[in-house]
């Protein structure tokens, strides 16, 4: 199996490539890298939701999809446990990792926030992709306060 | 979990192709694709895993090629793929070994799509071996000969000593 490290430095390299290739960005080309990173997460996403062990797959709740994400996907990702899940019961829900493992290698604390969003667009994406193998539409958006912890706010969209 | 960095690796190059459709003639795109890309990113991480590999393995330095070739295949390779490729076809001048990769797992799930018989797909190993030993002092070539994506029985990496880096001192410190 491959080691974590390996997928670190690897996600690492995708966000580079991605500003590589527009040195100068402007507010458009920004908004652009961040969706192809997205999109990249999606398809992974999509591909680890058929892959993991779905046991308790008669998932009778949105709630049930959520506690998935929040302890085997991130197990399976990042060998951890999601820090907390919050909801609003109307389709709104929030999940915090105190110390995200993309970003803990940067820093501590209030330094390079302003880079931080570039580091999270493909776990969105990876998020979101979980959920659409599982047959659920949303939109995933990601916050930083301070480094390295983050949260994720998925916004299920009702058919 | 191992299938992360596969299925992202994955995502990484077909996105890759995808960008390359889009402003460049398809022909032209198939040449360009394996050597400014990949090799570039490959290499970045090998310079920065090379740190990890050395704090966590215990390995000293090596005296010859023959060594590095061992510590690559038995503890490297074994760390981070989770695999042990066999060392084969030592040249007579003991510069130059191939790395057999019976199972590959960057290409588990992958089928080389026709229009992309030229990609070399699993690129990036190269660049990390390239990069991960310059940070050693040791300038080498590695490119891959074989590949079962296209058919070959095995995949084969050939590696090739080209020179030791010197240190290079500050100007006026010898």
């Amino acid at each position: 199996m491959a080691d974590p490290a390996l997928f670190e430095f690897l996600h690492t390299e995708m966000v580079a490539e991605l500003w590589a290739q527009d040195p100068d960005p402007g507010p458009g080309g920004q908004k652009t890298s961040l969706l192809v990173l997205e999109g990249m997460g999606f398809r992974v996403g999509q591909a680890l939701g058929e892959r993991l062990p779905r046991e308790m797959l008669a998932f009778r709740e949105e709630l049930d999809v959520l506690k998935f994400l929040c302890k085997d996907l991130w197990v399976a990702v990042f060998h951890k446990q999601m820090d907390s899940l919050r909801t609003n019961h109307q389709g709104t829900y929030v999940l915090q990792d105190n110390s995200f493992p993309l970003l803990v290698r940067m820093a501590s604390g209030l330094q390079y926030l302003e880079e931080a969003p570039k580091f999270l667009a493909f776990t969105c994406g990876l998020l979101r992709g979980t959920l659409s193998t599982l047959g659920v539409k949303s939109l995933v958006t990601a916050s930083v306060a301070a480094l390295p912890a983050c949260k994720f706010q998925v916004v299920i969209q009702k058919p | 979990s191992s299938e992360l960095f596969t299925l992202t690796y994955g995502a990484l190059v077909t996105q890759l192709c995808k960008d390359y459709e889009n402003d460049e003639d398809v022909n032209k795109q198939l040449d360009k694709i394996q050597l400014p890309h990949f090799f570039p990113r490959g290499y970045n991480i090998g310079v920065r895993l090379i740190e990890d590999f050395l704090a966590r393995s215990n390995v000293g330095r090596c005296h010859d090629f023959r060594e590095t070739a061992d510590v690559i295949a038995k503890v490297a390779f074994k760390m981070y793929l989770g695999i042990t490729p066999s060392i084969t076809n030592w040249s007579p001048a003991g510069d130059e070994f191939s790395l057999i990769l019976e199972n590959n797992p960057l290409v588990d799930f992958v089928e080389l799509p026709d229009n992309h018989s030229t990609l070399i797909y699993s690129n990036l190993l190269c660049g990390v071996l390239r990069g991960a030993l310059e940070m050693v002092q040791m300038a080498v070539e590695a490119k891959f000969v074989q590949d079962t994506l296209k058919g070959d029985g095995v995949t084969e990496i050939r590696m090739r000593f080209i020179r030791r880096i010197e240190d290079n001192l500050p100007a006026g410190e010898e």
